[in-house]
Protein backbone atom coordinates (compact mmCIF):
# COMPACT_ATOMS: atom_id res chain seq x y z
CA UNK A 1 0.00 0.00 0.00
CA UNK A 2 1.06 3.54 -0.52
CA UNK A 3 3.85 5.07 -2.46
CA UNK A 4 5.54 1.78 -3.39
CA UNK A 5 2.43 0.49 -5.12
CA UNK A 6 1.83 3.72 -6.99
CA UNK A 7 5.39 4.21 -8.21
CA UNK A 8 6.47 0.64 -8.59
CA UNK A 9 9.96 -0.47 -7.72
CA UNK A 10 11.89 2.78 -8.11
CA UNK A 11 15.15 1.51 -6.78
CA UNK A 12 17.41 4.55 -6.61
CA UNK A 13 16.49 8.20 -6.89
CA UNK A 14 19.24 10.61 -7.78
CA UNK A 15 19.04 14.30 -6.98
CA UNK A 16 21.22 17.05 -5.66
CA UNK A 17 21.90 17.57 -1.99
CA UNK A 18 20.55 21.10 -2.32
CA UNK A 19 17.21 19.77 -3.51
CA UNK A 20 16.93 17.32 -0.64
CA UNK A 21 17.89 19.89 1.98
CA UNK A 22 15.55 22.54 0.61
CA UNK A 23 12.75 19.99 0.29
CA UNK A 24 13.16 18.97 3.91
CA UNK A 25 13.32 22.57 5.06
CA UNK A 26 10.11 23.51 3.29
CA UNK A 27 8.26 20.43 4.50
CA UNK A 28 8.92 21.00 8.18
CA UNK A 29 9.07 24.72 8.65
CA UNK A 30 7.91 25.60 12.11
CA UNK A 31 6.72 29.15 12.71
CA UNK A 32 7.08 30.95 16.01
CA UNK A 33 3.95 31.28 18.14
CA UNK A 34 3.97 35.02 18.33
CA UNK A 35 1.26 37.53 17.46
CA UNK A 36 1.21 41.28 17.95
CA UNK A 37 -2.23 42.46 16.87
CA UNK A 38 -5.37 41.56 14.91
CA UNK A 39 -3.32 39.77 12.21
CA UNK A 40 -2.58 37.14 14.86
CA UNK A 41 -6.27 36.18 14.85
CA UNK A 42 -6.05 35.42 11.13
CA UNK A 43 -2.81 33.52 11.76
CA UNK A 44 -4.62 31.38 14.34
CA UNK A 45 -7.43 30.81 11.85
CA UNK A 46 -4.88 29.75 9.22
CA UNK A 47 -3.50 27.26 11.70
CA UNK A 48 -6.90 25.93 12.80
CA UNK A 49 -8.89 23.12 11.22
CA UNK A 50 -10.80 25.13 8.60
CA UNK A 51 -7.69 26.28 6.73
CA UNK A 52 -5.20 23.85 8.28
CA UNK A 53 -1.76 25.23 7.53
CA UNK A 54 -0.20 21.93 8.63
CA UNK A 55 -1.02 20.62 5.14
CA UNK A 56 2.06 22.60 4.10
CA UNK A 57 4.34 21.32 6.83
CA UNK A 58 3.61 24.09 9.30
CA UNK A 59 2.76 21.41 11.78
CA UNK A 60 3.56 23.20 14.98
CA UNK A 61 3.73 26.73 16.25
CA UNK A 62 6.74 26.74 18.56
CA UNK A 63 6.53 29.00 21.57
CA UNK A 64 10.30 29.26 21.75
CA UNK A 65 12.48 31.04 19.18
CA UNK A 66 15.15 28.35 19.67
CA UNK A 67 12.90 25.77 18.02
CA UNK A 68 11.43 27.80 15.19
CA UNK A 69 12.52 28.45 11.61
CA UNK A 70 10.03 31.08 10.56
CA UNK A 71 8.99 34.33 12.20
CA UNK A 72 5.56 35.56 11.14
CA UNK A 73 5.36 39.19 12.24
CA UNK A 74 1.58 39.35 12.65
CA UNK A 75 0.64 42.92 13.45
CA UNK A 76 1.99 46.39 14.04
CA UNK A 77 5.33 46.68 15.81
CA UNK A 78 5.60 49.57 18.22
CA UNK A 79 8.92 51.31 18.74
CA UNK A 80 9.06 49.90 22.22
CA UNK A 81 8.46 46.38 20.88
CA UNK A 82 11.10 46.63 18.11
CA UNK A 83 14.15 45.71 20.26
CA UNK A 84 12.23 42.72 21.66
CA UNK A 85 11.36 41.55 18.14
CA UNK A 86 14.99 41.87 17.06
CA UNK A 87 16.10 39.90 20.10
CA UNK A 88 13.65 37.09 19.28
CA UNK A 89 14.98 37.06 15.73
CA UNK A 90 18.57 36.87 16.97
CA UNK A 91 17.65 33.94 19.20
CA UNK A 92 16.33 31.86 16.30
CA UNK A 93 18.83 29.33 14.90
CA UNK A 94 19.97 29.53 11.28
CA UNK A 95 18.48 29.07 8.74
CA UNK A 96 15.62 31.44 9.48
CA UNK A 97 13.05 33.35 7.49
CA UNK A 98 10.67 36.22 8.17
CA UNK A 99 7.19 36.90 6.80
CA UNK A 100 5.82 40.40 7.33
CA UNK A 101 2.11 39.70 7.63
CA UNK A 102 -0.29 42.53 6.89
CA UNK A 103 0.07 46.17 5.97
CA UNK A 104 1.28 47.33 9.39
CA UNK A 105 4.21 44.94 9.51
CA UNK A 106 5.04 45.59 5.85
CA UNK A 107 5.01 49.39 5.79
CA UNK A 108 3.32 50.82 8.87
CA UNK A 109 -0.15 50.64 7.34
CA UNK A 110 -2.54 53.27 8.64
CA UNK A 111 -0.32 54.01 11.63
CA UNK A 112 1.99 56.67 10.22
CA UNK A 113 2.92 58.06 13.62
CA UNK A 114 5.51 58.29 16.35
CA UNK A 115 4.62 55.02 18.05
CA UNK A 116 4.78 52.46 15.22
CA UNK A 117 7.77 51.15 13.24
CA UNK A 118 7.22 51.99 9.56
CA UNK A 119 7.72 48.47 8.26
CA UNK A 120 9.35 45.68 10.20
CA UNK A 121 12.10 45.53 7.54
CA UNK A 122 13.73 48.34 9.51
CA UNK A 123 14.34 45.83 12.29
CA UNK A 124 14.68 42.36 10.72
CA UNK A 125 15.33 41.25 7.09
CA UNK A 126 11.99 40.26 5.53
CA UNK A 127 11.60 37.51 2.92
CA UNK A 128 7.91 37.72 2.02
CA UNK A 129 5.43 40.55 2.47
CA UNK A 130 1.75 39.61 2.74
CA UNK A 131 -0.65 42.45 1.92
CA UNK A 132 -4.05 42.93 3.54
CA UNK A 133 -5.53 44.52 6.60
CA UNK A 134 -5.65 41.88 7.99
CA UNK A 135 -4.83 39.31 5.28
CA UNK A 136 -7.22 36.38 4.96
CA UNK A 137 -5.83 33.00 6.05
CA UNK A 138 -5.61 32.08 2.34
CA UNK A 139 -3.37 35.08 1.81
CA UNK A 140 -1.07 34.02 4.63
CA UNK A 141 -0.93 30.49 3.27
CA UNK A 142 -0.12 31.92 -0.15
CA UNK A 143 2.67 33.92 1.46
CA UNK A 144 4.01 30.77 3.07
CA UNK A 145 3.90 28.86 -0.21
CA UNK A 146 5.67 31.79 -1.90
CA UNK A 147 8.35 31.54 0.75
CA UNK A 148 8.66 27.82 -0.01
CA UNK A 149 9.30 28.64 -3.65
CA UNK A 150 12.01 31.02 -2.54
CA UNK A 151 13.58 28.46 -0.20
CA UNK A 152 13.53 25.77 -2.90
CA UNK A 153 15.61 28.07 -5.09
CA UNK A 154 18.28 28.70 -2.46
CA UNK A 155 21.86 27.69 -3.30
CA UNK A 156 24.44 26.71 -0.73
CA UNK A 157 27.03 29.01 -2.24
CA UNK A 158 24.74 32.02 -1.73
CA UNK A 159 24.16 31.36 1.95
CA UNK A 160 26.16 33.81 4.01
CA UNK A 161 27.54 32.23 7.15
CA UNK A 162 27.60 34.95 9.77
CA UNK B 1 -24.67 74.09 39.62
CA UNK B 2 -25.40 71.28 42.03
CA UNK B 3 -26.31 72.59 45.51
CA UNK B 4 -23.89 70.21 47.17
CA UNK B 5 -21.10 71.23 44.83
CA UNK B 6 -21.77 74.95 45.33
CA UNK B 7 -20.57 74.97 48.94
CA UNK B 8 -17.40 73.09 47.93
CA UNK B 9 -16.62 75.49 45.09
CA UNK B 10 -17.22 78.42 47.45
CA UNK B 11 -14.85 76.95 50.01
CA UNK B 12 -12.18 76.63 47.33
CA UNK B 13 -12.82 80.23 46.30
CA UNK B 14 -12.41 81.51 49.86
CA UNK B 15 -9.30 79.47 50.62
CA UNK B 16 -7.39 79.63 47.34
CA UNK B 17 -8.96 82.55 45.47
CA UNK B 18 -10.02 80.30 42.57
CA UNK B 19 -12.23 81.07 39.59
CA UNK B 20 -14.63 78.60 38.06
CA UNK B 21 -16.45 77.82 34.85
CA UNK B 22 -19.48 75.67 34.21
CA UNK B 23 -20.19 73.77 31.05
CA UNK B 24 -23.29 71.56 30.73
CA UNK B 25 -23.37 70.91 34.43
CA UNK B 26 -19.67 70.14 34.77
CA UNK B 27 -17.75 72.50 37.02
CA UNK B 28 -14.15 73.44 36.25
CA UNK B 29 -12.22 75.17 39.02
CA UNK B 30 -9.03 76.99 38.07
CA UNK B 31 -6.30 76.65 40.70
CA UNK B 32 -2.76 77.95 40.58
CA UNK B 33 0.16 75.50 40.68
CA UNK B 34 1.24 76.72 44.16
CA UNK B 35 -2.17 75.93 45.66
CA UNK B 36 -3.00 72.66 43.92
CA UNK B 37 -1.64 70.31 46.59
CA UNK B 38 -3.45 72.16 49.38
CA UNK B 39 -6.64 72.22 47.32
CA UNK B 40 -6.45 68.49 46.64
CA UNK B 41 -5.75 67.76 50.31
CA UNK B 42 -8.71 69.89 51.38
CA UNK B 43 -11.04 68.20 48.89
CA UNK B 44 -9.87 64.73 49.89
CA UNK B 45 -9.97 65.21 53.67
CA UNK B 46 -12.93 67.52 54.16
CA UNK B 47 -15.19 66.91 51.15
CA UNK B 48 -14.71 63.15 50.61
CA UNK B 49 -13.18 63.32 47.12
CA UNK B 50 -11.43 60.03 47.69
CA UNK B 51 -10.76 59.19 44.06
CA UNK B 52 -8.55 60.88 41.48
CA UNK B 53 -10.33 59.25 38.56
CA UNK B 54 -8.32 60.91 35.80
CA UNK B 55 -5.38 63.20 35.41
CA UNK B 56 -4.44 64.61 32.05
CA UNK B 57 -3.51 67.82 30.26
CA UNK B 58 -4.45 69.84 27.20
CA UNK B 59 -2.16 71.87 24.99
CA UNK B 60 -3.41 75.24 23.69
CA UNK B 61 -0.41 75.83 21.42
CA UNK B 62 0.38 78.32 19.79
CA UNK B 63 -1.04 80.23 22.77
CA UNK B 64 1.89 80.48 25.19
CA UNK B 65 0.36 81.87 28.35
CA UNK B 66 -1.18 79.70 29.57
CA UNK B 67 -0.15 76.99 27.13
CA UNK B 68 -1.16 73.90 29.13
CA UNK B 69 -4.01 73.06 31.43
CA UNK B 70 -3.27 70.19 33.78
CA UNK B 71 -6.60 68.58 34.62
CA UNK B 72 -7.43 66.68 37.80
CA UNK B 73 -10.76 64.88 37.61
CA UNK B 74 -11.93 64.10 41.13
CA UNK B 75 -14.80 61.86 42.20
CA UNK B 76 -16.55 61.55 45.49
CA UNK B 77 -18.19 58.17 45.82
CA UNK B 78 -19.65 59.08 49.23
CA UNK B 79 -21.37 62.23 47.98
CA UNK B 80 -21.85 61.21 44.34
CA UNK B 81 -20.06 64.28 42.97
CA UNK B 82 -17.43 64.96 40.35
CA UNK B 83 -15.26 68.04 40.19
CA UNK B 84 -12.59 69.12 37.76
CA UNK B 85 -9.56 71.13 38.85
CA UNK B 86 -7.48 72.84 36.19
CA UNK B 87 -3.99 74.23 36.61
CA UNK B 88 -2.93 76.66 33.85
CA UNK B 89 0.79 76.49 33.03
CA UNK B 90 3.04 78.58 30.81
CA UNK B 91 4.82 77.11 27.81
CA UNK B 92 8.41 77.58 29.01
CA UNK B 93 9.45 74.80 31.43
CA UNK B 94 6.00 73.76 32.61
CA UNK B 95 6.05 72.10 36.03
CA UNK B 96 3.62 71.11 38.75
CA UNK B 97 4.21 69.93 42.31
CA UNK B 98 3.63 66.18 42.53
CA UNK B 99 0.29 64.97 43.84
CA UNK B 100 1.63 61.52 44.78
CA UNK B 101 1.54 62.50 48.45
CA UNK B 102 -2.21 63.05 48.26
CA UNK B 103 -3.32 60.45 45.72
CA UNK B 104 -1.00 57.51 45.13
CA UNK B 105 -2.56 56.92 41.71
CA UNK B 106 -1.01 60.19 40.56
CA UNK B 107 2.35 58.43 40.29
CA UNK B 108 1.79 56.88 36.86
CA UNK B 109 -0.48 59.72 35.70
CA UNK B 110 2.27 62.24 36.31
CA UNK B 111 4.78 60.06 34.52
CA UNK B 112 2.40 60.07 31.58
CA UNK B 113 2.22 63.88 31.71
CA UNK B 114 6.01 63.99 31.73
CA UNK B 115 6.19 61.58 28.80
CA UNK B 116 3.44 62.95 26.60
CA UNK B 117 3.49 66.68 27.38
CA UNK B 118 6.86 67.34 29.03
CA UNK B 119 5.23 68.72 32.17
CA UNK B 120 7.68 68.04 35.02
CA UNK B 121 6.17 66.73 38.27
CA UNK B 122 8.43 68.24 40.93
CA UNK B 123 9.28 65.89 43.80
CA UNK B 124 8.01 62.81 41.96
CA UNK B 125 9.55 59.59 43.40
CA UNK B 126 10.24 58.01 39.98
CA UNK B 127 10.26 60.58 37.15
CA UNK B 128 10.82 58.37 34.10
CA UNK B 129 8.94 58.09 30.81
CA UNK B 130 6.07 55.61 31.06
CA UNK B 131 4.91 54.86 27.50
CA UNK B 132 7.61 55.84 25.02
CA UNK B 133 10.95 53.99 24.95
CA UNK B 134 13.98 55.53 26.63
CA UNK B 135 15.79 58.00 24.45
CA UNK B 136 12.70 59.29 22.63
CA UNK B 137 13.01 62.91 21.64
CA UNK B 138 10.08 65.25 22.15
CA UNK B 139 6.67 64.82 23.69
CA UNK B 140 4.14 63.26 21.30
CA UNK B 141 0.90 64.82 22.57
CA UNK B 142 2.18 68.38 22.27
CA UNK B 143 0.49 70.24 19.44
CA UNK B 144 3.80 71.22 17.85
CA UNK B 145 4.97 67.58 17.63
CA UNK B 146 5.02 66.56 13.93
CA UNK B 147 1.95 64.51 12.94
CA UNK B 148 3.17 61.97 10.38
CA UNK B 149 6.30 60.00 11.09
CA UNK B 150 7.30 59.13 7.52
CA UNK B 151 6.21 60.59 4.20
CA UNK B 152 3.91 58.09 2.41
CA UNK B 153 5.44 56.37 -0.61
CA UNK B 154 3.65 56.87 -3.93
CA UNK B 155 4.78 55.93 -7.44
CA UNK B 156 6.37 59.32 -8.09
CA UNK B 157 8.44 59.49 -4.89
CA UNK B 158 8.92 55.77 -4.19
CA UNK B 159 12.63 55.53 -4.95
CA UNK B 160 13.52 58.80 -3.26
CA UNK B 161 12.01 57.66 0.04
CA UNK B 162 13.22 54.09 -0.42
CA UNK B 163 16.84 55.31 -0.48
CA UNK B 164 16.44 56.85 2.96
CA UNK B 165 14.71 53.86 4.55
CA UNK B 166 16.79 52.17 7.25
CA UNK B 167 16.55 48.55 6.07
CA UNK B 168 17.83 45.94 8.50
CA UNK B 169 20.94 43.95 7.64
CA UNK B 170 21.15 40.27 8.48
Amino acid sequence: MGVEQKLGDMGVVTTTLENVVNWSRTNAMWPMLFGLACCAIEMMAAQASHFDMSRFGMELMRASPRQSDLMIVAGRVSRKMAPVLRRLYDQMPEPKWVIAMGDCASCGGVFNNYAIVQGVDEVVPVDVYVAGCPPRPEALIHGVVTLYEKVKGEKFKDVVVS
Amino acid sequence: MDKKLETIVQALQENFNTTNEEFRGEVHVFVTAENIIDALTLLRDKYDFELLSAMTATDYWPQQSPRFHVIYQLSSLARNLTLQLRVPLNGAEPKIPTATGVYKVANWRERELLDMFGITPEGHPDPRRILMPEGTEGHPLRRDFPLGYEEPQFTFNFEEIDLGKPYAKE
